[in-house]
């Protein structure tokens, strides 16, 4: 089988603060890392292949020093890295992006038939998770959202667990299909020190906008219907109350469960449980 | 000369990349890098960058002057550089709404929809949350407010759905949309669009809306911005400020959907109020055919398991009821088991709770754990490390009880209670157990 990892080079955002004194963001000495979600979309990949046998393609988009992702995640098992990279790419929004990484699935598709592919939930960058669905919809592919878990993988078609928030929805679709995935589907394995000799010593393909025959129209800013028109600092968390429990705690917690109701913090609800009446 | 950069304010957005025509910028780490040796000064990337990040430093002449401004200078000099007069028509273009050519054919494109989400017999409540802000963004561009129901056997949702604001309803009722699938969900909604050819959609950012809406704007060609927490209209351009946090929730951007329609946005549930629901109020209803067939559609759904407060995914929990190192042993546990049970409360922890075996990791709140943003988040024990509070600080509510009055999730928390959590806790969970079960509130 053939499987595809939609892979994004993203700034560490748990890094990412804000200066106190200027309200701007502070970005310098922010690691780069593989968004979190598209690593555990890589390590099932790999995980099938270890399983059924066949081949791991990661695609990813970015600025050249994405390379550096991309050999990382070589290190994991992968068998064939591509970075999309070129100015005429910059300054794309969701849209734009899932109709560059789609032209280029399209041709990776043409000659190595494509079965599943994997992509994260979302990047931690953007929060979209707009990308993924994007291309499943360009390409044609059904699309599985938010998997928790891969129930089975046949010839024709792959079940999996998606977490929404009301349970656990369990769908089939038929292959070719795309994947995105949740951090609970499974738990990434350190790299194998072969995998990582060959990672050291291979070169990621970059593929410009002379690679395919792309539709310059769709794609940059002139291709993205959105647009930031404005940054500015979120609002702070305003200061709580404290209250002194020392003396009687009784009474405190009494008098702040009293508040909570009042100010609809915590609501009576018949159907809650231990609600009967 | 070169175009100075305020890494401090560049957010790699690219748009000065976009804009030189000189190809003399780029994106270098993520950040807006001038190569000294192509760049003229034409300014035109300062004009596009949306956070001003980018300046010309003003040279002084021969005279040992100010050159006053960059404007004047491409008049005196030159004329105006072709990308930025090419940009400053399509400016006015994109910013004169009479202007706006939508892509999709069609001269109409106007009216404020709700997609109504409706799922196992319940709808989600941000739908309604959702009629109540589309009803003040129709008010400000005088446009009607409507609602769409897409899914099987939906009739007792029409008249809450009029109760709650919409004036009227688009309703496709098939048995294909009996359980939610991305393709068939997308079709109902793209075909709706189409037809009727609303200005503005908005959705729940719920698993549902997240997934359905960028296949519908892929389907559309148009704009989607995700997880908005603010919703305005521009009351120049008339054009949809869909504001939402971006980079973890380090900043926030205000995006705008100028040239294309409909204008696309998903909103985070319990951040709009609620409306007044008015039973009995009424509107037009439309029912659509849909054509679409059993076999047309490349998804099955086999099973679906049911959530109880137990076993609800931690980032969904409406009330997370977390534990820390403070409650001393495991078999303290019990206090917030306790609390979480009256409360219909999901467990959690920090990661010194998981360490200590007390919990398991998926219970884990932070960094290296899960993201929540629950309605009411109650921290028993927890001094709050950074890499605990960033994965629960944006929380509706914060009450937190620890004995340490300098504790840090003292600062975040909306009630902090300083005091000894084996009498406070056991007695919250008493007070709470009297009111709920009495139905009593104050």
């Amino acid at each position: 089988m053939h499987f595809v990892v939609c892979l994004k080079q993203v700034p560490d955002t748990s890094e990412v603060r804000i200066d106190p004194h200027t309200n701007t963001l502070m970005r310098e000495g922010v690691p780069s890392i593989i968004n979190p979600y598209d690593a555990h979309g890589l390590e099932e990949a790999i995980r099938l292949k270890d399983k059924v046998g066949g081949k791991v393609t990661i695609v990813s988009m970015g600025p050249p020093q994405a390379k550096e992702a991309l050999k990382k995640a070589m290190s994991f098992g992968a068998d064939r890295a591509i970075l999309l990279s070129d100015r005429a790419f910059g300054g794309s929004d969701s849209l734009a992006t899932a109709y560059i990484i789609s032209t280029a699935l399209k041709k990776i598709h043409e000659t190595e038939p494509v079965d599943l592919v994997f992509a994260g939930k979302e990047a931690i960058d953007g929060d979209t998770a707009q990308t993924g669905p994007g291309i499943a919809q360009r390409l044609g592919f059904p699309q599985l959202t938010y998997a928790i878990r891969i129930r089975e993988l046949t010839d024709t078609s792959v079940t999996v667990e998606r977490k929404t928030e009301s349970g656990r929805q369990i769908v089939q679709a038929q292959l070719p299909a795309l994947i995105t995935v949740e951090k609970e589907l499974n738990d990434i394995r350190y790299a194998t020190l072969p995998h990582m000799m060959k990672a050291a010593a291979y070169e990621p393909e970059i593929w410009t906008v002379n690679a395919l025959s792309f539709d310059l129209t769709q794609m940059g800013l002139k291709g993205s219907p959105t647009s930031v028109s404005r940054i500015f600092a979120p609002p702070g968390r305003s200061g709580g109350e404290i209250i002194d429990g020392l003396n009687d705690p009784a009474g405190t917690a009494a008098s702040v469960v009293q508040k909570l109701f009042q100010q609809n913090v915590i609501m009576v609800n018949p159907l809650m449980k231990g609600g009967k009446r | 000369m070169t175009v100075a950069v305020d890494k401090t304010k560049c957010i790699g957005c690219g748009a000065c990349v976009m804009e030189c025509s000189l190809e003399a910028i780029d994106l270098v780490d993520g950040l807006a890098t001038p190569d000294p040796n192509k760049c003229k000064d034409l300014g035109s990337c300062v004009k596009v960058c949306p956070t001003n990040a980018l300046s010309l430093t003003i040279p002084q002449d021969s005279k040992g002057e100010l050159s006053s401004e960059i404007g004047s200078k491409f008049n005196l000099k030159e004329p105006l550089p072709e990308s930025v007069s090419d940009y400053a028509q399509g400016n006015e273009k994109k910013t004169i709404r009479s202007q706006v050519t939508p892509i999709a054919g069609g001269e109409v494109w106007s009216g404020v929809w709700v997609i109504i989400e409706y799922n196992n017999g319940r709808v989600a409540p941000v739908s309604w949350e959702l009629l109540g802000e589309g009803r003040k963004l129709a008010d400000s561009l005088g446009s009607e407010l409507c609602g769409v129901i897409t899914g099987y056997q939906v009739d007792n949702v029409i008249p809450e759905a009029f109760a709650y604001g919409a004036e009227k309803l688009y309703v496709i009722d098939h048995e294909v949309l009996k359980d939610y699938r991305t393709e068939p969900y997308a079709e109902a909604i793209t075909s709706l669009v189409r037809k009727y050819q609303p200005e503005i959609i908005l959705m729940g950012a719920t698993s549902m809306g997240r997934d359905v809406f960028p296949a519908v704007a892929t389907k559309m060609q148009t704009g989607l911005t995700a997880d908005c927490t603010v919703l305005g209209i521009d009351p120049e351009t008339k054009l949809l400020q869909q504001t939402r946090p971006a980079f973890g929730g380090n900043i926030m951007a205000t995006i705008l959907c100028r040239t294309r329609r409909p204008q696309m946005a998903t909103v985070r549930p319990r951040v709009m109020e609620m409306p007044e629901r008015a039973v009995g109020r009424e509107g037009e209803l439309i029912r659509e055919e849909f054509t679409l067939t059993e076999s047309d559609i490349r998804t099955k759904v086999l099973e679906f398991i049911p959530a109880d407060a137990k076993s609800t995914f931690l980032d969904k929990a409406e009330i997370i009821v977390s534990v820390g190192l403070g409650i001393a042993a495991k078999r303290n546990l019990v206090l917030a088991e306790e609390l979480a049970e009256v409360l219909g409360a999901t467990l959690a922890g920090t990661r010194g709770a998981v360490e200590a075996g007390w919990l398991s990791h998926d219970q884990q709140v932070g960094q290296s754990g899960v993201t929540v943003r629950p309605k009411v988040y109650i921290a028993i024990g927890i001094s709050g490390a950074i890499q605990h509070l960033v994965g629960m600080e944006t929380s509706d509510f914060i009450i937190a009880i620890n004995n340490d009055p300098e504790a840090p999730i003292l600062k975040v928390a909306n009630y902090g209670i300083v005091g000894d959590l084996f009498q406070i806790v056991p007695a919250m969970t008493a007070e709470f157990k009297k009111r709920l079960q009495h139905g009593v509130a104050n």
